[in-house]
């Protein structure tokens, strides 16, 4: 029966029905899904990695061992496995290997909007593309056949509104796929001597692809009346031409973005009067048609910039786009904000009441940017916070601290920490640990004691890795109570050393964590003096010139209830 | 039949993204094709958040542009009033009264507008306005807000009770089927 998946679903279903037996990811939005619902499948091994390279390798060592396998990430995930990446491209694979990308056009929930299709180009990697749900578990399977066929690891791009849609699919049964290791140290030991006689093997593998790519069906013709013009598309911006022009010209629809057809692309060309390429992001498809010498119309009709619609893609065909209903009312924006009862608040309040210079790093406590807290400088990569903070001290930029998590920090804090100890620089590490990976939807983590099954597992200790590393000054804060955090962030800075503070409390949205009940207001005592609005909660606002506290959203936490001189916020009375 | 399309919108941890899985299931059972896109990580955290619902005999994108909703279901008035623009002509809205106010209005760099629902409708806008948030304490949980809007949205829909009541079964926790049920008819009734 057809049922709806979203399409990560869809990916996990079709990893789970191509006998894929090992899966190792790091969660990041929009493809985080994948892994979670795969997990589900008892015969499926999945786990959470601690950064994408180490998830990619383990993920080759599987297909090495013979285990159709699997590794998913987000786009700038890949730049993290980028260097195993390339040389598997000349090694090639055991059993099937399959690297789930997805793409955040628009950055729902991304610091950047490259696009993955380059890393296919530059590291010689053949990667499909799926427009839908069902095309999602249906290229899944595919991409293991090619893997094996073509002896090359295979990049299967989502992007957000694949990934996070969900459209019918058709489920089918499981078929168990299993090799045999052997030994092939020329295919496996990328030395010098090994490696030069694999890249000719790299480049007529490439040959081969684009011959298979002229006359596979995932990469059809979908043939329509009108040849004044015809259309190469894929992914979502497929389903807005279709949307937008439904069956009236000739559509080329690529199920595998590169390598990419010729013959294809030359006769399409030679039977339209204009050739048009609708993609999102980079003009990938564009390039590839100029340099077979085509004249095209892109990038100049749909734009590079955010993700497209179909009144973009309208607007870009020259057709009619629908007006909306007028409403000339101002709307307040509303950004995202750090939740009532959020642990990090604290901590971001003792900073920006200090006047701290923070460097910070990738996750819900990146919203401690946003006022009325703007606590932080700057954010740039996972892990960036901590070696960024030892170039700006160690250049003079004057005392400053690092924020992050304790998932992110894992990921490639570690490694900037043992920097600072080796170089000795004299700055602090801040590690929010709300004992969680939060921003992705609550993924376990090393340092939580729990794996991806939610079986109870080895938790890292992280003040003895910090020790470990050589931090000789580690101290752990609770961030709900604020006198603490300041005492030992103004010790912690003034001290001539590299120093680490653990601010440690679990993150107030885990099912575990018992909320007390909401502070109550003493009207009587309140002031309106707004002190308690400096912590930029969503629970708190004025009403009549008195604070107000929204009783569906106070965790009482008790924070706010620490800055009012008038004793007016008072912990409710517990049952 | 051509593709009829539902915005769900509201703020970041509402339950949402629940009642555009409901929806799902339920134009599943009269098989038409259906898609619902969903929105997670950053913009969940407390911020403006959509979800798109598009059913018909074929239905391509995922997601409903400026001009194209039928109808927009919102869980709280200040983003009713912000997706005006993605709602057809003739389309409807159908809001909870309650209020919540985004972080620039609580620091008092923009103001949380008056009479909004009424600007609405005089501006010629078909609004539906119910207070859902006090319809789902009465239920037993402010949680509830998502099913009893749904109820509200099920006046307009040609599907029996007990259809819906059938898509909620397969949706929500059994532990909370009954206060979901009772949230779905005060919103039906209301």
């Amino acid at each position: 029966m057809k049922t709806l998946m979203l399409g990560n679903e869809a990916v996990a279903r079709g990893l789970y029905e191509a006998g894929c037996s090992f899966v190792s990811s790091y969660p990041g939005t929009p493809s985080t899904e994948i892994t979670e619902a795969v997990a589900k499948y008892p015969e499926v091994y999945a786990e959470w990695a601690p950064n994408e390279k180490v998830a990619l390798e383990s993920a080759f060592g599987a297909s090495l061992a013979g285990s159709r396998a699997f590794c998913g990430m987000k786009h700038v995930g890949l730049n993290v496995a980028a260097d195993p990446l390339f040389t598997m491209s000349y090694t090639g694979v055991n059993a099937g290997l399959i690297i789930g990308v997805a793409d955040d056009a628009g950055m729902h929930s991304s610091q950047n909007e490259q696009d993955s299709r380059h890393y296919a180009k530059a590291a010689k990697i053949p990667m499909l593309e799926p427009s839908d749900s069902a095309e999602a578990l249906e290229l899944t399977k595919l991409a293991y056949e090619l893997s094996e066929r073509f002896d090359t690891p295979v990049l299967l791009k989502m992007c957000t509104r694949v990934a996070h849609s969900q459209s019918l699919v058709q489920p089918g049964p499981r078929t168990e796929a299993r090799k045999s290791y052997e030994k092939n140290a020329a295919k496996y030991i990328m030395m010098p001597g090994n490696a030069k006689r694999r890249h000719p093997v790299v480049e007529q593998r490439t040959a081969d692809l684009i011959a298979w790519a002229e006359d596979v069906s995932i990469n059809r013709l979908e043939d329509g009346p009108d040849h004044s013009m015809g259309i190469i598309t894929s992914s979502t911006s497929y389903q807005y031409v279709k949307e937008v022009c439904g069956d009236l010209y000739p559509v080329l629809k690529l199920g595998m973005v590169w390598p990419l057809p010729e013959k294809k692309i030359r006769d399409l060309a030679a039977s339209v009067d204009r050739l048009v390429v609708v993609e999102e992001l980079d003009g990938f498809i564009e390039e590839h048609c100029r340099n077979l010498g085509l004249s095209v119309t892109g990038k100049e009709k749909f734009s590079c910039i955010d993700e497209l619609s179909q009144n973009k893609v309208a607007a870009g065909l020259g057709k009619p786009v629908p007006e909306g209903v007028k409403f000339s009312e101002p709307i307040p924006a509303r950004p995202p904000v750090m939740c009532a009862g959020c642990p990090h608040r604290g901590l971001f309040y003792t900073l920006a009441k200090n006047k701290v210079t923070a460097l910070g790093d990738i996750g819900c406590y990146t919203l401690g940017a946003v006022p009325p807290l703007g606590a932080l400088d700057s954010t740039l990569c996972m892990g960036a916070s901590v070696s960024g903070l030892h170039g700006f001290t160690k250049a003079g930029g004057g005392k400053a601290v690092a924020v992050i998590g304790d998932s992110t920090f894992i990921h490639s804090g570690i490694t900037g920490l043992v920097n600072m100890a080796y170089n000795e620089s004299n700055a602090t590490v801040i590690i929010v640990d709300n004992s969680i990976t939060g921003m992705t939807g609550h993924q376990q983590n090393p340092t939580t004691g729990f794996n991806l099954k939610g079986d109870p597992c080895t938790k890292i200790d992280l003040e003895t890795l910090c020790r470990a590393v050589g931090i000789r000054r580690v101290r752990v804060v609770d961030p709900y109570d604020l006198a603490q955090c300041d005492q030992a962030l103004k010790e912690e800075m003034a001290a001539d050393e590299p120093s680490v503070i653990i601010s440690r409390r679990p993150c107030a949205l885990l099912k575990y964590v018992k909320h007390k009940k909401p502070v109550v207001i003493d009207k009587e005592k309140c002031v309106g003096c707004k002190m308690c609005m400096r912590v930029g909660c969503p629970a708190i606002s004025m009403s009549a010139g008195k604070a107000a506290i929204d009783n569906t959203l106070c965790t009482g936490c008790g924070v706010c209830g620490q800055l009012c001189h008038q004793g007016a916020i008072r912990p409710a009375k517990e049952d | 039949m051509e593709t009829k399309n539902i915005m769900i919108v509201g703020v970041g941890g509402q339950g949402s993204l629940l009642a555009s899985r409901l929806l799902g299931r339920l134009l599943l059972t009269r098989g038409y094709d259906v898609k619902v896109s969903e929105v997670h990580g950053m913009s969940q955290r407390g911020g403006s958040v959509v979800t798109y619902v598009r059913f018909g005999d074929k239905v391509y994108s995922p997601i409903v542009d400026k001009g194209e909703a039928d109808f927009i279901v919102s869980f709280e008035r200040l983003e009713a009033a912000r997706y005006t623009e993605d709602l057809k002509k003739g389309g409807k809205i159908v809001t909870s009264t309650q209020r919540i106010n985004p972080m620039p209005v609580i620091m008092g760099a923009a103001q949380y507008p008056d009479g909004l629902i009424e600007k609405m409708r005089a501006a010629g806008i078909d609004v539906d306005a119910i207070d859902a948030l006090s319809l789902a304490e009465q239920a037993g949980s402010a949680k509830a807000v998502n099913i009893v809007l749904m109820g509200r949205l099920s006046r307009w829909f040609d599907f029996s009770e007990q259809e819906w009541l059938t898509a909620i079964e397969q949706t929500v926790p059994a532990k909370f089927l009954e206060l979901n049920k009772t949230a779905f008819n005060l919103g039906r009734e209301a």
